[in-house]
């Protein structure tokens, strides 16, 4: 009855397991997924150097690390913030409210190239200047 | 914590219950965090949005690629890789803390506080590391009168960005004044002198020096990279640190045996889904600033 004292908002309590299996596993995916993530970073960054960087790739890859990153919340949220072991009704109290991201996300982002158009073309009085630009240099010193 | 029995057809809409088995505390704790969530979702928006809108945008595997101790090799993505993987352990630490609290085992809670805390304190140190680095080092760029010079990264101006090809720099060195190549000259690593004698070349001398040292040099990048980059990072070490300080206080409130006496160590598991949040935004900060 001990655990009862917690709070009278919970009907069915729910017993604590009895191992950590679970904790270690959703580490070592964090870390697995950590890992893919820095060794595309690592790919992104050496695509970079090539004179004529294919530009698909590197949209391909960085897509590929966002997918991952949300594979890293997902289990983060479910796993270690215990969402994945509420009830329904709570799990989507959070969830729904979160999916005006997705609306968010999209109309911002299409704002911001929307505006470099406009700031390129004099707001469409010119046609786009398609000007290549040559990424940063690396530091003085650093190995190439 | 995933075996609850429920009895199936349970009608949580009818009254005499909640309809969410959840303690207020722990609901308003994630209903805070879904605010908080909102707050740093704006924030990244602003900055992809800003992102999108500019031609060029500084390469985050050219502006972080230091290492402490490692002087100016180039080492990109490393620094950020050890302060990811000290917030993911220090998250292991802290749900495991929870575990411990579940079983009312004292100790455990204790030490997983403890590591927990220490992977906090660890994570702000790399942070101060790395804001010191960008705030006090020097790269060479194009300053605002056409003249070379040494540059600092912070929201008013960063020296990241496109790069000038030789002929630019050659140019613009002709119109540098001497205290400048002084300067450019003693970041180099081959002359090897001391900014004293380098001050009674001529400039001619020090042009020669700097233009066979093969130096790279860019242009001023966005200046909004340092807003949105320190403004960022610096709102989520805010909460790193007000992390610790609460994860310090349960672990204090956990010594007194506070927790013993109120029969559960629900604190715990408020002040965990708190830390874990703070590991969930640096998951994304890693990937906006750091990855793409």
């Amino acid at each position: 009855m001990s655990q009862h004292t917690i709070s009278p908002e919970i009907t069915y309590h729910s017993a604590p397991s009895e191992n950590t299996k679970r904790i270690w596993k959703t580490f070592w995916i964090l870390s697995v997924i950590t890992l893919v993530e820095l060794g595309i970073g690592l790919a992104i960054y050496n695509i970079h150097k090539e004179a004529q960087p294919n530009q698909a790739l590197v949209h391909f890859f960085k897509g590929m690390v966002t997918i991952l990153t949300l594979a890293k919340a997902y289990y983060i949220i479910s796993v270690f913030m215990h969402l994945g072991d509420e009830i329904r009704n709570f799990i989507l109290s959070i969830a729904v409210p979160m999916s005006l991201f997705v609306w968010f996300i999209i109309s911002m982002i299409w704002e911001g190239d929307s505006w470099r158009n406009l700031k390129n073309t004099d707001a469409g009085s010119r046609p786009a200047k398609t000007e290549m630009v040559k990424p940063a240099a690396v530091q003085p010193g650093a190995p190439q | 914590m995933a075996t609850t029995t429920i009895p199936a057809g349970t009608k949580w809409w009818s009254g005499g219950k909640s309809p969410f088995n959840v303690s207020y505390g722990k609901v308003m704790m994630w209903y805070f965090l879904m605010s908080d969530s909102f707050t740093f979702g704006s924030l990244l928006i602003a900055y992809g949005a800003t992102r999108f809108s500019e031609n060029f945008w500084p390469d985050p595997n050219h502006v972080f690629n230091t290492f402490p101790f490692a002087g100016e090799a180039n080492l990109p993505l490393a620094f950020v890789s050890l302060m990811t993987f000290i917030l993911i352990f220090s998250s292991v630490t802290m749900v495991l803390a929870v575990h411990e609290g579940h079983k009312m085992n004292r100790k455990g809670v204790e030490k997983y506080m403890l590591l927990t805390i220490l992977g906090g304190l660890a994570f702000l140190s790399c942070q101060a590391w790395e804001w010191t680095h960008l705030l006090t080092g020097h790269h060479i760029a194009l300053l605002k009168d056409g003249t070379l010079g040494t540059m600092h990264t912070s929201i008013m101006q960063n020296p990241f960005g496109p790069a000038l090809s030789h002929e630019e720099i050659v140019n613009a060195l002709q119109v540098t004044p001497h205290d400048q190549l002084v300067t450019i000259a003693g970041t180099l690593e081959h002359t090897g002198g001391v900014a004293a004698d380098l001050a009674k070349l001529s400039d001619q001398d020090l042009i020669n020096q700097i233009s066979s040292a093969g130096i790279h040099a860019n242009q001023p990048g966005v200046v909004s990279f340092g807003g949105f980059f320190f403004g960022i990072t610096g709102f989520h070490g805010f909460h790193v640190f007000s992390g610790v300080v609460i994860n310090l206080v349960m672990y204090i409130k956990t010594r007194l045996g506070h927790f013993d006496e109120r029969g559960h160590y629900e604190m715990i598991e408020k002040a965990g889904l708190y830390w874990h949040f703070v590991d969930l935004v640096w998951v994304f900060v890693f990937l906006f600033f750091y990855l793409v």
